[in-house]
């Protein structure tokens, strides 16, 4: 079944998406990928201010490629979220409620996950210039010498993305594949 | 002898770049629609229909059909009867460079592995040369997308193995790639030669158009039964589940040593680009 939501993103929210649900998400969401993450983190072990407010919020998982002219940003789908496994539980520790990305996370993130009632959600890899269409405004908020790795504030509209694993732990790549085969038989 | 300038294959590369990033071959988008006609499972089949879409629209509208647009591996076939006026390592980067700066391609290299400072323009290409006969060059540009090279293996089987090895080996690779690399994906296998030349071979193998078959029957046989076998894995496009894991499997070999079975699975997602063009 396919549900909106608009950020912020509280835990009352998450309670209710479920493994498996499609959700068009509206409202701000931020970008963050490896070079971002290994910051983000960094400041957290010298006990200093972030410079986003990661309470509630969802991090989008990408690196998007630069706005032509007349475009908002350019094509921007997911990049594979593992990568980020080794940052992920310090952020949500500190409130953040969404991940947006592609691929399995480790069991680290999933018990952190559940401990703060967040969740992770899949966009769809290698659809960049579809899921562009959804950002309506994009700036940068941190690390511009990172280029495509610069942590930017969007605001999306009807964002399309699956919730893969929920704020209990269930996971859809274990559940599709389970139901295929099943299936199948 | 044919005499080609520098500047010349700086222009070819730049269009290639960006014509490789926006446009996606024929024969892949036909294996996309082919496979959605014959997905059972209905969200394998809606992620499909989705991917087709985006394939479209990126066309259509000249962007990138995935925002990584790679590193940029350029594949040179010289014709020993080429001379070439100017030097063309700095005429291939200069290429590259244009490519990702005019065509608003993501610049995804780091100048060190370690210290990891993007070079702000996508240079240095991944550059292969061959020397082939003839008096022209071939040049060919395979933007290759990291969340797929990274699933990326090699193992050096030994002799005993034998063709089993190599099919346990295949499967596993894809298995424990799982949804990682963007499925449906595109497997490509080195075998035989030596550690580096079974790496280079998978990635060539990623050339190959997805509908055409290795020339040796034997190879076209494995490759149509590794397919089938990936495709009961029940993966599915993005690891949702459903028949459709990969497109296509792609073998190419090399004689080896008699003590070595070396094979590399080199994973490409579905947007498998590469353009040509001869001069």
């Amino acid at each position: 079944m396919e549900k909106r939501i608009t950020t912020p993103l509280t835990a009352e929210m998450t309670k209710d998406l479920h493994c498996g649900d499609n959700v068009l998400i509206s409202g701000v969401i931020y970008t963050g990928r490896d070079a971002a993450h290994k910051r983000l983190v960094e400041l957290l072990e010298q006990g200093k201010d972030l410079p986003v407010e990661l309470k509630d919020a969802i991090i989008y998982y990408v690196g998007p490629a630069p706005a032509q002219p007349g475009q908002v940003i350019g094509s921007a789908g997911p990049t594979t979220s593992y990568r980020m496994d080794a940052y992920a539980p310090a952020l949500l520790d500190l409130g953040l409620k969404g991940m947006i990305g592609k691929g399995k996370r480790s069991p680290e993130v999933v018990a952190s996950m559940v401990k703060n009632g967040a969740v992770y959600f899949g966009a769809i890899g290698g659809c960049g210039a579809l899921l562009a269409k959804c950002i309506k405004k994009a700036e940068i908020v941190a690390y511009e010498d990172l280029g495509a790795e610069a942590i930017r504030r969007l605001e999306v509209e009807d964002l399309p993305v699956t919730v893969i694993i929920d704020s209990q732990g269930n996971n859809l790549y274990e559940q599709g594949r389970k139901d295929f085969l099943a299936m199948e038989k | 002898m044919k005499e080609i300038r520098a500047e010349q294959i700086t222009q070819v590369i730049r269009d290639l770049c960006i014509e490789a990033n926006c446009h996606l071959p024929k024969d892949v988008q036909n294996a996309i629609t082919g496979c959605r006609a014959c997905e059972p499972f209905p969200i394998a089949q809606s992620i499909l229909g989705k991917i087709e879409e985006n394939f479209s629209i990126a066309d259509q509208d000249n962007v990138p059909i995935c925002q990584d647009t790679g590193l940029a591996c350029v594949f040179l076939e010289i014709g020993q009867d080429v001379h070439i006026e100017g030097n063309l390592k700095e005429a291939v980067n200069e290429g590259v460079r244009r490519g990702y700066v005019e065509g608003f391609l993501r610049k995804s290299c780091v100048k060190d592995p370690i210290d990891r400072v993007n070079t702000g323009d996508n240079t240095p290409a991944v550059l292969y040369c061959d020397v082939v006969e003839g008096d022209e060059l071939k040049i060919t540009v395979a933007p290759k997308g990291f969340g797929s090279e990274n699933m990326s293996q090699i193992k050096m089987l030994k002799p005993s193995d034998g063709l089993q090895g190599v099919k346990d080996f295949i499967v596993k690779v894809v298995e424990e790639a799982g949804p990682n690399p963007c499925p449906p994906i595109v497997v490509g296998v080195g075998l035989g030669g030596t550690f580096d030349k079974a790496a280079y071979l998978a990635k060539k193998a990623l050339m190959r158009p997805v509908d055409e078959r290795n020339a040796d029957s034997f190879y076209a046989e494995l490759e149509k039964e590794m397919l089938e076998k990936i495709n009961a894995l029940g993966i599915g496009p993005q690891g949702f589940g459903g028949k459709t894991t990969a497109l296509a499997v792609n073998i190419e070999t090399l004689p080896t040593h008699i003590a070595g079975l070396p094979c590399a699975v080199n994973i490409n997602c579905h947007v498998t680009r590469h353009k040509s063009a001869v001069l």
